[in-house]
Protein backbone atom coordinates (compact mmCIF):
# COMPACT_ATOMS: atom_id res chain seq x y z
CA UNK A 1 0.00 0.00 0.00
CA UNK A 2 2.95 2.40 0.96
CA UNK A 3 4.88 1.51 -2.50
CA UNK A 4 1.31 2.22 -4.07
CA UNK A 5 0.66 5.75 -2.89
CA UNK A 6 4.67 6.36 -3.60
CA UNK A 7 3.89 5.21 -6.89
CA UNK A 8 3.83 9.07 -9.02
CA UNK A 9 6.97 10.56 -9.00
CA UNK A 10 8.06 13.51 -7.11
CA UNK A 11 7.92 16.47 -9.43
CA UNK A 12 11.04 17.84 -7.98
CA UNK A 13 12.26 20.91 -6.38
CA UNK A 14 9.60 24.02 -5.34
CA UNK A 15 11.55 26.19 -7.36
CA UNK A 16 12.11 24.47 -10.34
CA UNK A 17 8.30 22.89 -10.85
CA UNK A 18 7.29 25.08 -13.26
CA UNK A 19 7.12 24.13 -16.63
CA UNK A 20 9.32 26.57 -18.15
CA UNK A 21 11.84 24.46 -20.33
CA UNK A 22 8.94 22.77 -22.09
CA UNK A 23 8.75 24.03 -25.45
CA UNK A 24 5.56 25.75 -26.69
CA UNK A 25 3.79 23.01 -29.32
CA UNK A 26 4.61 20.66 -26.38
CA UNK A 27 2.62 22.59 -24.46
CA UNK A 28 -0.44 23.04 -26.77
CA UNK A 29 -0.05 19.18 -27.98
CA UNK A 30 -0.61 18.49 -23.82
CA UNK A 31 -3.66 21.15 -23.57
CA UNK A 32 -5.30 19.59 -26.38
CA UNK A 33 -4.71 15.82 -24.79
CA UNK A 34 -6.51 17.31 -21.73
CA UNK A 35 -9.19 19.04 -23.40
CA UNK A 36 -9.86 15.71 -25.47
CA UNK A 37 -9.56 13.73 -22.39
CA UNK A 38 -12.40 16.39 -20.28
CA UNK A 39 -14.39 16.01 -23.45
CA UNK A 40 -14.39 12.09 -22.68
CA UNK A 41 -15.15 13.01 -19.45
CA UNK A 42 -18.30 15.14 -20.05
CA UNK A 43 -19.62 12.75 -22.43
CA UNK A 44 -19.76 9.87 -20.23
CA UNK A 45 -20.75 12.27 -17.43
CA UNK A 46 -23.91 13.68 -19.62
CA UNK A 47 -25.02 9.49 -19.30
CA UNK A 48 -24.94 9.42 -15.84
CA UNK A 49 -26.19 13.12 -14.65
CA UNK A 50 -29.59 12.98 -12.63
CA UNK A 51 -32.36 14.33 -14.89
CA UNK A 52 -34.00 17.08 -13.45
CA UNK A 53 -30.93 19.06 -12.25
CA UNK A 54 -33.36 21.75 -10.50
CA UNK A 55 -35.80 19.29 -8.83
CA UNK A 56 -32.44 17.48 -7.78
CA UNK A 57 -31.10 20.47 -6.20
CA UNK A 58 -34.05 21.92 -4.75
CA UNK A 59 -34.30 18.06 -3.16
CA UNK A 60 -31.51 17.89 -1.67
CA UNK A 61 -32.24 19.17 1.81
CA UNK A 62 -30.09 17.96 4.77
CA UNK A 63 -30.18 18.30 8.57
CA UNK A 64 -27.17 19.75 10.06
CA UNK A 65 -24.91 16.50 11.49
CA UNK A 66 -22.31 15.69 14.35
CA UNK B 1 9.78 12.07 21.46
CA UNK B 2 6.04 12.04 19.85
CA UNK B 3 3.85 9.59 20.69
CA UNK B 4 2.72 6.88 17.86
CA UNK B 5 0.07 9.11 16.31
CA UNK B 6 -2.94 6.65 16.29
CA UNK B 7 -5.25 8.06 13.85
CA UNK B 8 -9.30 7.26 12.61
CA UNK B 9 -11.76 8.96 10.44
CA UNK B 10 -15.86 9.77 11.51
CA UNK B 11 -17.87 10.11 8.26
CA UNK B 12 -21.36 11.37 8.20
CA UNK B 13 -23.26 10.43 5.16
CA UNK B 14 -25.94 12.64 3.66
CA UNK B 15 -29.02 10.94 2.80
CA UNK B 16 -31.90 11.01 0.50
CA UNK B 17 -35.07 8.72 0.14
CA UNK B 18 -36.56 8.56 -3.37
CA UNK B 19 -40.09 7.20 -3.10
CA UNK B 20 -40.47 6.13 0.11
CA UNK B 21 -41.01 8.04 3.92
CA UNK B 22 -38.10 10.50 3.77
CA UNK B 23 -37.58 10.95 7.03
CA UNK B 24 -33.95 10.42 7.38
CA UNK B 25 -33.65 9.32 10.99
CA UNK B 26 -35.87 6.19 9.77
CA UNK B 27 -34.13 5.82 6.84
CA UNK B 28 -30.90 5.93 8.18
CA UNK B 29 -31.60 3.25 11.14
CA UNK B 30 -33.08 0.58 8.21
CA UNK B 31 -30.54 1.24 6.07
CA UNK B 32 -27.36 0.20 8.52
CA UNK B 33 -29.36 -2.87 10.68
CA UNK B 34 -30.14 -3.95 6.78
CA UNK B 35 -25.86 -4.11 7.09
CA UNK B 36 -25.33 -5.36 9.72
CA UNK B 37 -28.05 -8.15 10.09
CA UNK B 38 -26.43 -9.50 7.22
CA UNK B 39 -23.17 -9.66 8.52
CA UNK B 40 -23.14 -10.40 11.83
CA UNK B 41 -25.61 -10.56 14.82
CA UNK B 42 -25.84 -6.74 16.08
CA UNK B 43 -23.62 -5.87 18.57
CA UNK B 44 -24.88 -2.79 20.36
CA UNK B 45 -22.47 -0.17 21.27
CA UNK B 46 -22.08 0.67 25.05
CA UNK B 47 -22.32 4.24 26.18
CA UNK B 48 -21.08 4.21 29.50
CA UNK B 49 -17.83 5.70 28.46
CA UNK B 50 -19.02 9.02 26.68
CA UNK B 51 -18.75 12.30 28.10
CA UNK B 52 -18.93 14.14 25.09
CA UNK B 53 -19.20 17.10 27.06
CA UNK B 54 -15.96 17.33 28.89
CA UNK B 55 -14.06 20.64 27.93
CA UNK B 56 -10.48 19.80 26.68
CA UNK B 57 -9.60 23.43 28.48
CA UNK B 58 -10.27 21.94 32.05
CA UNK B 59 -13.92 23.90 32.86
CA UNK B 60 -17.69 22.81 32.75
CA UNK B 61 -19.93 23.04 29.37
CA UNK B 62 -22.80 25.02 31.82
CA UNK B 63 -22.85 27.72 28.93
CA UNK B 64 -22.66 26.00 25.77
CA UNK B 65 -24.50 22.78 24.53
CA UNK B 66 -22.74 19.56 24.95
CA UNK B 67 -23.42 17.04 22.17
CA UNK B 68 -25.99 14.74 22.90
CA UNK B 69 -26.02 11.23 23.20
CA UNK B 70 -28.15 9.19 21.13
CA UNK B 71 -28.13 5.47 22.71
CA UNK B 72 -31.92 5.01 21.68
CA UNK B 73 -31.10 5.39 18.20
CA UNK B 74 -29.00 2.00 15.79
CA UNK B 75 -25.68 1.74 16.97
CA UNK B 76 -23.59 -1.36 15.98
CA UNK B 77 -20.05 -2.35 16.43
CA UNK B 78 -18.60 -4.66 13.36
CA UNK B 79 -16.01 -7.06 13.06
CA UNK B 80 -13.37 -4.65 11.49
CA UNK B 81 -13.53 -2.81 14.60
CA UNK B 82 -15.12 0.07 12.96
CA UNK B 83 -18.56 1.78 14.99
CA UNK B 84 -21.56 1.88 12.50
CA UNK B 85 -24.49 4.41 13.55
CA UNK B 86 -27.47 6.59 13.61
CA UNK B 87 -26.31 10.25 14.31
CA UNK B 88 -28.77 12.97 14.43
CA UNK B 89 -30.09 12.44 11.16
CA UNK B 90 -26.96 10.35 8.86
CA UNK B 91 -25.64 7.29 9.08
CA UNK B 92 -21.65 7.87 10.13
CA UNK B 93 -18.76 5.25 10.16
CA UNK B 94 -16.39 5.48 12.60
CA UNK B 95 -13.49 3.70 11.49
CA UNK B 96 -11.43 1.78 13.68
CA UNK B 97 -7.95 3.35 15.57
CA UNK B 98 -5.21 2.62 12.91
CA UNK B 99 -1.30 2.85 13.27
CA UNK B 100 -0.55 4.55 10.23
CA UNK B 101 -2.28 7.35 7.90
CA UNK B 102 -2.18 5.06 4.63
CA UNK B 103 -4.02 2.19 7.25
CA UNK B 104 -7.00 4.75 8.04
CA UNK B 105 -6.88 5.48 4.57
CA UNK B 106 -8.16 2.10 3.89
CA UNK B 107 -10.41 1.64 6.29
CA UNK B 108 -12.36 5.14 5.26
CA UNK B 109 -12.26 3.39 1.64
CA UNK B 110 -13.33 -0.11 3.75
CA UNK B 111 -15.98 2.38 5.14
CA UNK B 112 -17.28 3.91 1.30
CA UNK B 113 -17.96 -0.15 0.72
CA UNK B 114 -19.77 -0.54 3.63
CA UNK B 115 -22.54 1.83 2.87
CA UNK B 116 -22.07 0.88 -1.04
CA UNK B 117 -22.69 -2.55 0.28
CA UNK B 118 -26.02 -1.08 2.85
CA UNK B 119 -27.41 0.80 -0.49
CA UNK B 120 -27.64 -2.25 -2.26
CA UNK B 121 -29.18 -4.65 1.15
CA UNK B 122 -31.83 -2.30 2.05
CA UNK B 123 -33.67 -2.35 -1.14
CA UNK B 124 -34.89 -5.71 -0.55
CA UNK B 125 -36.81 -3.44 2.75
CA UNK B 126 -37.92 -1.02 0.27
CA UNK B 127 -40.58 -0.80 -1.87
CA UNK B 128 -39.66 -1.44 -5.44
CA UNK B 129 -39.51 2.08 -7.27
CA UNK B 130 -38.07 3.39 -3.85
CA UNK B 131 -34.33 3.94 -3.18
CA UNK B 132 -32.24 5.47 -0.16
CA UNK B 133 -29.39 7.14 -1.81
CA UNK B 134 -26.05 8.18 0.36
CA UNK B 135 -23.63 11.27 -0.47
CA UNK B 136 -20.26 11.45 0.93
CA UNK B 137 -19.90 15.29 1.69
CA UNK B 138 -20.48 18.04 4.06
CA UNK B 139 -23.24 20.27 3.07
CA UNK B 140 -26.44 20.27 1.16
CA UNK B 141 -25.76 24.13 -0.34
CA UNK B 142 -28.62 25.48 1.98
CA UNK B 143 -26.92 26.29 4.72
CA UNK B 144 -26.84 22.62 6.90
CA UNK B 145 -23.71 20.88 7.68
CA UNK B 146 -22.58 17.16 8.36
CA UNK B 147 -18.90 16.42 9.88
CA UNK B 148 -16.08 14.24 8.67
CA UNK B 149 -14.31 14.26 11.69
CA UNK B 150 -10.61 13.17 12.09
CA UNK B 151 -9.19 12.21 15.65
CA UNK B 152 -5.47 11.51 16.26
CA UNK B 153 -3.39 10.66 19.29
CA UNK B 154 -1.69 13.12 21.45
CA UNK B 155 0.40 13.17 24.57
CA UNK B 156 -1.57 14.84 27.34
CA UNK B 157 1.28 16.60 28.91
CA UNK B 158 1.42 19.05 25.60
CA UNK B 159 -0.20 22.32 27.13
CA UNK B 160 -3.79 22.77 25.46
CA UNK B 161 -3.29 26.45 24.44
CA UNK B 162 -0.14 25.87 22.64
CA UNK B 163 -1.75 22.75 20.39
CA UNK B 164 -4.73 25.67 19.72
CA UNK B 165 -2.26 28.50 18.40
CA UNK B 166 0.57 25.74 16.65
CA UNK B 167 -2.05 23.60 15.17
CA UNK B 168 -4.76 26.52 13.97
CA UNK B 169 -2.56 27.45 11.04
CA UNK B 170 -2.44 23.85 9.47
CA UNK B 171 -5.86 23.69 10.14
CA UNK B 172 -6.93 26.86 8.00
CA UNK B 173 -4.88 26.42 5.08
CA UNK B 174 -4.36 22.63 4.55
CA UNK B 175 -7.49 23.01 2.53
CA UNK B 176 -5.74 23.63 0.08
CA UNK B 177 -5.30 20.20 -0.92
CA UNK B 178 -8.10 18.35 1.56
CA UNK B 179 -10.67 20.84 0.59
CA UNK B 180 -13.61 18.95 -1.70
CA UNK B 181 -14.54 22.03 -3.23
CA UNK B 182 -18.26 23.60 -3.23
CA UNK B 183 -20.43 25.14 -5.70
CA UNK B 184 -21.87 28.48 -3.93
CA UNK B 185 -21.50 29.61 -0.91
CA UNK B 186 -23.28 29.55 2.76
CA UNK B 187 -21.70 32.08 4.30
CA UNK B 188 -24.18 34.17 6.18
CA UNK B 189 -22.54 37.36 4.31
CA UNK B 190 -22.26 36.04 1.47
CA UNK B 191 -25.36 35.18 -1.27
CA UNK B 192 -24.50 32.17 -2.55
CA UNK B 193 -23.69 33.21 -6.29
CA UNK B 194 -21.25 35.92 -5.07
CA UNK B 195 -18.44 32.93 -4.55
CA UNK B 196 -19.50 30.45 -7.53
CA UNK B 197 -16.53 28.05 -6.74
CA UNK B 198 -15.01 27.45 -3.55
CA UNK B 199 -12.28 24.89 -2.48
CA UNK B 200 -13.90 23.59 1.06
CA UNK B 201 -17.27 22.06 1.53
CA UNK B 202 -17.12 23.32 5.30
CA UNK B 203 -15.01 26.71 5.32
CA UNK B 204 -18.74 28.84 5.44
CA UNK B 205 -19.79 27.36 8.85
CA UNK B 206 -16.59 27.89 11.45
CA UNK B 207 -17.42 30.92 13.52
CA UNK B 208 -15.35 30.80 16.53
CA UNK B 209 -11.48 29.39 17.00
CA UNK B 210 -11.83 27.04 20.08
CA UNK B 211 -14.98 25.60 21.34
CA UNK B 212 -16.72 22.30 22.67
CA UNK B 213 -19.69 22.56 19.97
CA UNK B 214 -20.02 20.57 16.86
CA UNK B 215 -23.10 21.64 15.08
CA UNK B 216 -23.82 25.15 16.16
CA UNK B 217 -20.80 28.02 16.80
CA UNK B 218 -18.41 25.38 14.95
CA UNK B 219 -15.07 25.92 16.06
CA UNK B 220 -11.84 25.43 13.92
CA UNK B 221 -10.33 23.65 17.06
CA UNK B 222 -13.15 21.31 18.91
CA UNK B 223 -12.14 20.74 22.56
CA UNK B 224 -14.11 17.73 23.16
CA UNK B 225 -11.92 15.82 26.32
CA UNK B 226 -12.93 12.25 25.72
CA UNK B 227 -9.94 10.32 25.32
CA UNK B 228 -11.78 6.97 25.21
CA UNK B 229 -8.05 5.94 26.37
CA UNK B 230 -6.11 6.60 29.75
CA UNK B 231 -7.24 9.97 30.57
CA UNK B 232 -3.71 10.65 32.65
CA UNK B 233 -1.82 9.77 29.62
CA UNK B 234 -3.24 11.15 26.45
CA UNK B 235 -5.86 13.31 24.57
CA UNK B 236 -7.71 12.57 21.49
CA UNK B 237 -7.55 15.65 19.08
CA UNK B 238 -10.74 15.79 17.65
CA UNK B 239 -11.09 17.51 14.52
CA UNK B 240 -14.20 18.82 12.89
CA UNK B 241 -12.88 20.97 10.43
CA UNK B 242 -12.15 18.71 7.54
CA UNK B 243 -14.03 18.29 4.50
CA UNK B 244 -15.00 14.90 3.25
CA UNK B 245 -12.64 13.44 0.52
CA UNK B 246 -13.36 11.22 -2.54
CA UNK B 247 -9.66 11.13 -3.58
CA UNK B 248 -7.69 8.63 -1.69
CA UNK B 249 -4.43 10.71 -1.66
CA UNK B 250 -6.46 13.58 -0.80
CA UNK B 251 -7.38 11.39 2.47
CA UNK B 252 -3.89 10.37 3.09
CA UNK B 253 -2.18 13.87 3.29
CA UNK B 254 -5.08 15.19 5.21
CA UNK B 255 -4.28 12.73 7.90
CA UNK B 256 -0.91 12.58 7.57
CA UNK B 257 0.57 15.94 7.25
CA UNK B 258 -2.20 16.66 10.33
CA UNK B 259 -0.34 13.70 11.94
CA UNK B 260 3.36 15.08 11.46
CA UNK B 261 2.45 18.76 12.43
CA UNK B 262 0.96 17.12 15.76
CA UNK B 263 4.01 15.25 16.80
CA UNK B 264 6.27 18.19 16.07
CA UNK B 265 4.09 20.16 18.26
CA UNK B 266 4.60 17.53 21.08
CA UNK B 267 8.25 17.81 20.31
CA UNK B 268 8.45 21.25 20.59
CA UNK B 269 9.78 21.76 16.37
CA UNK B 270 7.23 24.47 15.75
CA UNK B 271 10.17 27.29 15.07
CA UNK B 272 8.26 29.87 13.02
CA UNK B 273 5.35 31.58 14.65
CA UNK B 274 2.55 31.42 12.27
CA UNK B 275 -0.33 32.32 14.36
CA UNK B 276 -2.56 33.77 12.73
CA UNK B 277 -4.36 37.04 13.59
CA UNK B 278 -8.05 36.35 12.43
CA UNK B 279 -8.23 32.27 11.82
CA UNK B 280 -12.28 32.10 11.67
CA UNK B 281 -11.99 35.27 8.56
CA UNK B 282 -8.83 33.41 7.04
CA UNK B 283 -10.36 30.41 6.68
CA UNK B 284 -13.69 31.52 4.74
CA UNK B 285 -11.02 33.63 2.70
CA UNK B 286 -8.58 30.85 1.78
CA UNK B 287 -12.00 28.51 0.79
CA UNK B 288 -13.47 31.73 -1.16
CA UNK B 289 -10.22 31.98 -3.53
CA UNK B 290 -9.47 29.13 -5.82
CA UNK B 291 -6.73 30.93 -7.85
CA UNK B 292 -4.86 30.44 -4.19
CA UNK B 293 -3.36 34.29 -4.61
CA UNK B 294 -5.67 35.39 -1.23
CA UNK B 295 -2.95 36.52 1.63
CA UNK B 296 -4.31 36.00 5.26
CA UNK B 297 -3.10 37.61 8.33
CA UNK B 298 -0.47 36.53 10.88
CA UNK B 299 -0.19 37.93 14.11
CA UNK B 300 3.20 39.30 13.34
CA UNK B 301 1.69 41.19 11.23
CA UNK B 302 3.36 39.53 7.76
CA UNK B 303 0.42 38.75 5.36
CA UNK B 304 0.83 35.44 4.02
CA UNK B 305 -1.13 32.77 1.26
CA UNK B 306 -2.36 29.67 2.36
CA UNK B 307 0.72 27.87 -0.29
CA UNK B 308 3.20 29.90 1.70
CA UNK B 309 1.83 28.54 4.90
CA UNK B 310 1.93 25.19 4.19
CA UNK B 311 5.10 25.69 2.42
CA UNK B 312 6.60 27.43 5.67
CA UNK B 313 5.41 23.69 7.75
CA UNK B 314 6.58 21.14 5.24
CA UNK B 315 9.71 23.10 5.30
CA UNK B 316 10.15 22.42 9.14
CA UNK B 317 8.42 19.50 8.92
CA UNK B 318 11.67 18.30 6.19
CA UNK B 319 13.87 19.36 9.37
CA UNK B 320 12.36 17.71 12.16
CA UNK B 321 11.92 14.11 10.16
CA UNK B 322 15.91 14.52 9.21
CA UNK B 323 16.41 15.75 13.42
CA UNK B 324 13.92 13.37 14.58
CA UNK B 325 12.86 10.54 12.43
CA UNK B 326 8.97 10.43 11.66
CA UNK B 327 8.86 6.42 13.53
CA UNK B 328 5.61 8.20 15.42
CA UNK B 329 3.89 7.93 11.99
CA UNK B 330 4.93 4.30 11.76
CA UNK B 331 6.64 4.02 8.39
CA UNK B 332 4.59 6.54 6.18
CA UNK B 333 6.15 9.67 7.57
CA UNK B 334 9.14 9.71 3.89
CA UNK B 335 5.93 8.88 2.11
CA UNK B 336 3.60 11.49 3.27
CA UNK B 337 6.44 14.18 2.93
CA UNK B 338 7.29 13.31 -0.54
CA UNK B 339 3.92 13.61 -1.59
CA UNK B 340 3.09 16.66 0.57
CA UNK B 341 5.91 18.38 -1.78
CA UNK B 342 4.34 16.96 -4.85
CA UNK B 343 1.30 18.70 -4.00
CA UNK B 344 2.15 21.77 -2.92
CA UNK B 345 5.26 21.85 -6.11
CA UNK B 346 1.49 21.02 -8.33
CA UNK B 347 -0.35 23.77 -6.64
CA UNK B 348 2.28 26.53 -6.85
CA UNK B 349 3.07 26.19 -10.18
CA UNK B 350 -0.49 24.87 -11.83
CA UNK B 351 -3.28 23.40 -10.02
CA UNK B 352 -4.61 21.49 -12.72
CA UNK B 353 -1.09 19.44 -12.30
CA UNK B 354 -2.85 17.84 -9.32
CA UNK B 355 -6.25 17.08 -10.47
CA UNK B 356 -6.02 13.40 -10.04
CA UNK B 357 -5.40 13.98 -6.38
CA UNK B 358 -7.07 17.26 -5.21
CA UNK B 359 -10.93 16.94 -4.45
CA UNK B 360 -12.06 20.56 -5.21
CA UNK B 361 -9.40 20.92 -8.56
CA UNK B 362 -10.81 17.71 -10.56
CA UNK B 363 -14.26 19.13 -9.15
CA UNK B 364 -13.47 22.41 -10.60
CA UNK B 365 -12.07 21.84 -13.60
CA UNK B 366 -15.43 19.50 -14.60
CA UNK B 367 -17.41 22.24 -13.11
CA UNK B 368 -15.57 24.97 -15.41
CA UNK B 369 -15.76 22.61 -18.43
CA UNK B 370 -19.76 21.79 -18.01
CA UNK B 371 -19.99 25.19 -17.81
CA UNK B 372 -18.59 26.16 -20.70
CA UNK B 373 -19.66 22.84 -22.98
CA UNK B 374 -23.44 24.15 -22.15
CA UNK B 375 -23.19 28.03 -21.69
CA UNK B 376 -23.74 28.28 -18.41
CA UNK B 377 -22.69 30.51 -15.76
CA UNK B 378 -20.33 29.23 -12.72
CA UNK B 379 -23.49 29.29 -10.64
CA UNK B 380 -26.02 27.62 -11.53
CA UNK B 381 -28.66 24.59 -11.02
CA UNK B 382 -26.92 22.38 -13.40
CA UNK B 383 -23.45 23.17 -11.74
CA UNK B 384 -24.76 22.85 -8.49
CA UNK B 385 -26.24 19.28 -9.21
CA UNK B 386 -22.77 18.17 -10.40
CA UNK B 387 -21.10 19.39 -7.72
CA UNK B 388 -23.44 17.00 -5.46
CA UNK B 389 -23.46 14.25 -7.64
CA UNK B 390 -19.94 14.08 -7.50
CA UNK B 391 -20.28 12.71 -3.81
CA UNK B 392 -23.13 10.01 -4.68
CA UNK B 393 -22.32 6.71 -3.47
CA UNK B 394 -23.90 4.60 -5.75
CA UNK B 395 -20.78 3.64 -8.25
CA UNK B 396 -23.32 3.87 -11.17
CA UNK B 397 -24.20 7.46 -10.78
CA UNK B 398 -20.51 8.61 -9.21
CA UNK B 399 -18.81 11.11 -10.77
CA UNK B 400 -16.03 11.40 -8.43
CA UNK B 401 -15.40 7.46 -9.65
CA UNK B 402 -15.12 9.22 -13.35
CA UNK B 403 -12.65 12.16 -13.37
CA UNK B 404 -9.65 10.11 -13.03
CA UNK B 405 -8.67 10.45 -9.41
CA UNK B 406 -5.90 8.39 -8.51
CA UNK B 407 -6.50 5.37 -6.73
CA UNK B 408 -3.64 3.84 -4.17
CA UNK B 409 -5.81 1.28 -2.14
CA UNK B 410 -5.98 -2.39 -4.18
CA UNK B 411 -9.27 -3.70 -4.01
CA UNK B 412 -8.59 -6.96 -2.38
CA UNK B 413 -6.88 -4.79 1.14
CA UNK B 414 -10.29 -2.83 0.98
CA UNK B 415 -12.48 -5.97 0.85
CA UNK B 416 -10.39 -7.35 3.44
CA UNK B 417 -10.86 -4.40 5.41
CA UNK B 418 -14.71 -4.77 5.70
CA UNK B 419 -14.25 -7.44 7.71
CA UNK B 420 -11.16 -7.75 9.44
CA UNK B 421 -9.65 -5.22 12.00
CA UNK B 422 -6.02 -3.59 11.53
CA UNK B 423 -3.84 -6.52 13.48
CA UNK B 424 -1.57 -3.58 15.40
CA UNK B 425 -4.19 -1.47 17.66
CA UNK B 426 -6.60 -2.61 19.83
CA UNK B 427 -9.29 -2.73 17.30
CA UNK B 428 -8.07 -6.39 16.45
CA UNK B 429 -9.04 -7.48 20.32
CA UNK B 430 -12.69 -6.01 19.26
CA UNK B 431 -12.74 -7.01 16.17
CA UNK B 432 -11.21 -10.31 16.86
CA UNK B 433 -13.33 -11.41 19.70
CA UNK B 434 -16.49 -10.15 17.70
CA UNK B 435 -15.83 -11.87 15.20
CA UNK B 436 -15.46 -15.44 16.76
CA UNK B 437 -17.82 -15.05 19.63
CA UNK B 438 -20.93 -12.59 18.78
CA UNK B 439 -23.04 -14.42 21.46
CA UNK B 440 -20.51 -13.64 23.98
CA UNK B 441 -20.40 -9.88 23.62
CA UNK B 442 -22.93 -7.75 25.20
CA UNK B 443 -21.31 -4.84 24.54
CA UNK B 444 -18.48 -2.86 23.18
CA UNK B 445 -16.97 0.77 22.89
CA UNK B 446 -13.80 2.19 21.85
CA UNK B 447 -12.18 1.08 25.45
CA UNK B 448 -14.29 -1.91 26.96
CA UNK B 449 -15.66 -4.81 25.92
CA UNK B 450 -18.15 -6.32 27.99
CA UNK B 451 -18.93 -10.30 28.16
CA UNK B 452 -21.64 -12.70 28.99
CA UNK B 453 -19.67 -15.70 29.86
CA UNK B 454 -23.15 -17.45 31.13
CA UNK B 455 -23.14 -16.99 34.74
CA UNK B 456 -23.38 -13.11 36.68
CA UNK B 457 -21.50 -10.74 36.83
CA UNK B 458 -20.72 -9.72 33.21
CA UNK B 459 -17.56 -9.26 32.73
CA UNK B 460 -15.91 -5.98 31.14
CA UNK B 461 -12.47 -6.03 30.17
CA UNK B 462 -10.77 -3.06 29.71
CA UNK B 463 -9.06 -1.54 27.11
CA UNK B 464 -6.67 1.80 28.41
CA UNK B 465 -3.95 1.47 26.06
CA UNK B 466 -4.88 2.01 22.20
CA UNK B 467 -1.75 0.26 21.48
CA UNK B 468 -2.29 -3.04 23.33
CA UNK B 469 -4.55 -5.49 22.05
CA UNK B 470 -2.78 -6.30 19.12
CA UNK B 471 -2.33 -9.06 17.31
CA UNK B 472 1.09 -9.44 18.66
CA UNK B 473 -0.11 -9.16 22.21
CA UNK B 474 -3.01 -10.87 21.97
CA UNK B 475 -3.18 -12.86 18.99
CA UNK B 476 -2.50 -16.28 20.30
CA UNK B 477 -5.26 -15.58 22.90
CA UNK B 478 -7.64 -14.76 21.13
CA UNK B 479 -7.02 -17.42 17.76
CA UNK B 480 -6.62 -19.69 19.90
CA UNK B 481 -9.01 -19.70 22.86
CA UNK B 482 -11.32 -22.06 22.89
CA UNK B 483 -14.06 -19.95 24.50
CA UNK B 484 -14.67 -16.46 25.98
CA UNK B 485 -14.26 -18.25 29.80
CA UNK B 486 -10.70 -19.73 28.12
CA UNK B 487 -9.95 -16.20 26.94
CA UNK B 488 -10.96 -13.96 30.09
CA UNK B 489 -8.84 -16.93 32.04
CA UNK B 490 -5.43 -16.65 30.37
CA UNK B 491 -6.28 -12.39 29.61
CA UNK B 492 -6.09 -12.64 33.53
CA UNK B 493 -3.05 -14.84 33.90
Amino acid sequence: MAERIQRSKNTGDRETSRDESVAPDATTAQGERLKAEMDDILDEIDDVLETNAEDFVKSYIQKGGE
Amino acid sequence: MALAKVCGIETEYGIIVKGADPNPVAASSVLINAYVTSVTRRIDWDFVDEHPGNDARGFSWEDSLPPEVEPQLVNAVLTNGSRYYVDHAHPEISTPECRTPSQALLYDRAAEEIVRSSMQLVRSYLPAEAEIVLYKNNSDGKGNSYGCHENYLLDRAVPFGRLVSEITPHFVTRQVFTGAGKVGCEHPAFSPPDVPFQISQRADFFEEEVGLETTLKRPIVNTRDEPHCDPLKYRRLHVIVGDANLSEVATFLKLGTTAIVLAMIEDGAISRDLTLADPVTAVRQVSHDPTLRQTVALRTGERMTALDVQWALYEMAERYAARDGLECLGGDGPLVLSRWHEVLSGLSSDPLSVASVVDWVAKKRLVDAFAERHGLGTYDARTKALDLQYHDMRAEKSIARRVGLETVCLDDDVRRAMTEPPSDTRAYFRGRVLARWPESVVAANWDSIVFDVGRDPLRRVPMMEPLRGTRELVGDLVENSADVTELLARLGD
